[in-house]
């Protein structure tokens, strides 16, 4: 079917589904459709060795073990359950604390002869005797409350601090470099002897920056503390090994990686150290009682097949891919001035560039290059109004930020798609900036910052 | 995020896109909007004596919709007078242009600059009126 549809040039958003990706998952949603929890028939016996099978796939690309792979339903979840999950089972707060306290000398001094049971069930059965004594503080003190992340991390790992903040776990962003990536010094100085967890983005989705995730994991191991890490973008566009990496838990998703949507999974070492998570979704105990729900069979598979298919083409991919987006930033530094990257050059995903098209605005842009599927940390692409965080993380002033575009290279995206989209931009951008008033200005030789402008 | 047919048109044709001479006492400036909030309009109208919008042009940093905008206000004014320049109302470029609500804040600023340049070219009429040009030459010393 020929379609008048757009080159897609957006591939961090999403991907298309691989055809071995699909072929691999229609039985399951026809003949094969058994509840992988049936243990009492073929049905339930054959979905149940899909999933297995699907957990061995992903296991190998990430080289972990195949009991380490909880499927969830995204990453999304994935990234909930790391912060919540991780919080939850790890973590106490001051005000719990306090509160553990005050039962405890209740208790002993016969004020609060009730004092177990008006204690929450989630901290078991605790000795007052000896907390009153020593006091809660001391009792529980490698029990932290204390979260570290980046301002530039995905609203999924962001949110889910902010929902734990107000149940008084405390959370420190430290700051990226203009580059988009972490300083490692300043991230080693934000440990503190109450960090439960590190949480660091593997590959940005907007800016595409790869973080130092092997020093990350080292620096984690050093001061024993958990490290998570979302690897959404990463996974099978870069080699990751959760082993020589340190990793602790990490975050991936199903349609970022030519499988299907719907379809996520959360990797949870078993091993040095062990790792537990207190689930957030309860029911039927699937996912060894980490994530309760009928698994979405079909979906596994698929995820298990991209796996396995990116597993296999990875290093061809990389390099194909680097190559055309190094081509695109080339060729269009050659025929526009005033272009700036958005993070870091070299450490960045292969297909990814995110580009200031200064003085020409991000959803103008999009609009004339509508033959082009991209994206834009404009603000005009969202009822918020405001840039993109993650530039505004980088120190990107909101005029640039207000021109930025991200362009996603993908598997399935040729060298002529390349070529048509290069020169269509170039086409546009030169358009754009003759109707620009701020471009004309600039070129008069008027210095933009010097104007006072009305803000509105 | 499909744009009216009207809208689209004007910005990929866009009308009178250009720079008129802003020292020329006949020709009035409106440059509103900041880059910081992502639109900037520069709206130029040049005068007759009769008070007749002979010239306008303009050039926009901003979405498809702040050009569009823009763009439609020129070709509104040209062959008018400065009061219906004056009386245009940023809901009758929401209609003509259908913007959805996200995108009304273009047309207040499509009025805001059609504004901005008639007063810019009544100031300057004021000063050639009641300034005699020696005193205008003593003001530019200091």
């Amino acid at each position: 079917m020929k379609t008048d549809l757009p080159i897609y040039l957006d591939n961090n958003a999403t991907t298309p589904v691989d055809p071995e990706v699909f072929e691999a998952m229609a039985p399951y949603l026809q003949d094969k459709f058994g509840n992988a929890a049936s243990r009492s028939h073929a049905y339930g016996w054959i979905a149940e060795e899909a999933v297995d099978y699907a957990r061995e796939q992903v296991a190998k690309l990430i080289g972990a073990r195949t009991q380490e792979i909880i499927w969830t339903s995204g990453a999304t979840e994935s990234d909930n359950m790391a912060i919540k999950g991780v919080a939850r089972m790890y973590g106490m707060t001051d005000a719990e604390k306090v509160m553990i306290d005050a039962l405890a000398k209740g208790y002993v001094d016969g004020t609060i002869p009730n004092a177990a049971d008006i204690l929450p069930g989630r901290f078991g059965r605790l000795d007052f005797e000896s907390i009153a004594e020593k006091g809660a503080f001391e009792v529980f003190k490698s029990r932290g409350d204390h979260i570290i992340t980046l301002p530039t991390e995905h609203k999924a790992i962001l949110d889910s601090c902010k929902r734990i903040e107000k149940d008084g776990f405390r959370v420190t962003y430290v700051p990226v470099k203009a580059n988009g990536l972490v300083d490692l010094e300043e991230l080693e100085k934000a440990i503190t002897e109450k960090t439960i967890i590190v949480s660091i983005m593997m590959g940005n989705n907007e800016i595409g920056v790869v973080q130092p995730v092997k020093e990350i994991g080292e620096l984690c191991r050093k001061h024993k503390v958990l490290f998570h890490t979302d690897a959404v973008q990463a996974i099978g566009k870069i080699p990751v090994n959760v082993d020589e990496m340190n990793i602790d838990l990490m975050s991936l998703s199903g349609h970022k990686m030519y499988g299907p949507k719907g379809v996520g999974a959360l990797y949870v070492r078993r091993r040095n150290p062990r790792v537990r998570v207190e689930a957030l979704i309860d029911g039927g105990g699937h996912e060894r009682g980490m994530r309760s729900g009928t698994l979405n069979v079909a979906g596994i598979v698929g995820m298990g097949k991209a796996a396995e298919v990116a597993h296999k083409k990875l290093e061809a991919e990389k390099a194909r891919t680097t190559e055309l987006r190094d081509k695109m930033w080339t060729r269009l530094q050659e025929e526009l001035d005033e272009l700036y990257l958005n993070g870091d050059e070299k450490e960045r995903l292969p297909g990814n560039l995110n580009i200031s098209f200064a003085y020409v605005e991000g959803e103008a842009l999009m609009m004339a290059i509508k033959d082009c599927a991209v994206s834009s940390g404009s603000a005009c692409t969202s009822a918020s109004l405001e840039p993109s965080y993650v530039l505004r993380a980088l120190g990107v002033g909101e005029d640039l930020a207000h021109t930025s575009i991200r362009f996603g290279i993908g598997r399935f995206t040729t060298e002529e798609e390349v070529d048509n989209a290069v020169e269509l931009v170039i086409a546009k951008v030169k358009k754009l900036r003759e109707i620009s008033p701020l471009y004309e200005m600039a070129k008069e030789g008027v210095d933009l910052s010097t104007i006072e402008w009305a803000a509105h | 995020m499909a744009y009216d047919e009207k809208l689209i048109d004007h910005y990929e044709n866009p009308r009178n896109v250009g720079t008129l001479d802003k020292a020329d006492e006949t020709v009035g400036t409106g440059l509103v909007g900041a880059p910081a909030c992502g639109d900037v309009m520069r709206l130029q109208i040049k005068v007759n004596d009769e008070g007749v919008i002979e010239d306008a042009k303009f050039k926009t940093f901003g979405c498809g919709s702040a050009i569009a905008s823009s763009s439609l206000v020129t070709e509104w004014v040209k062959g008018r007078t400065i009061d219906y320049a004056k009386s245009i109302k940023n809901e009758e470029i929401v209609e003509e242009l259908s913007l959805p609500p996200v995108k009304v804040h273009c047309s207040v600023l499509a009025e805001d600059a059609i504004k901005a340049a008639v007063t810019d070219w009544e100031t300057k009429q004021t000063k050639q009126t009641e300034a005699p040009a020696v005193e205008n030459q003593e003001a530019a010393q200091e």
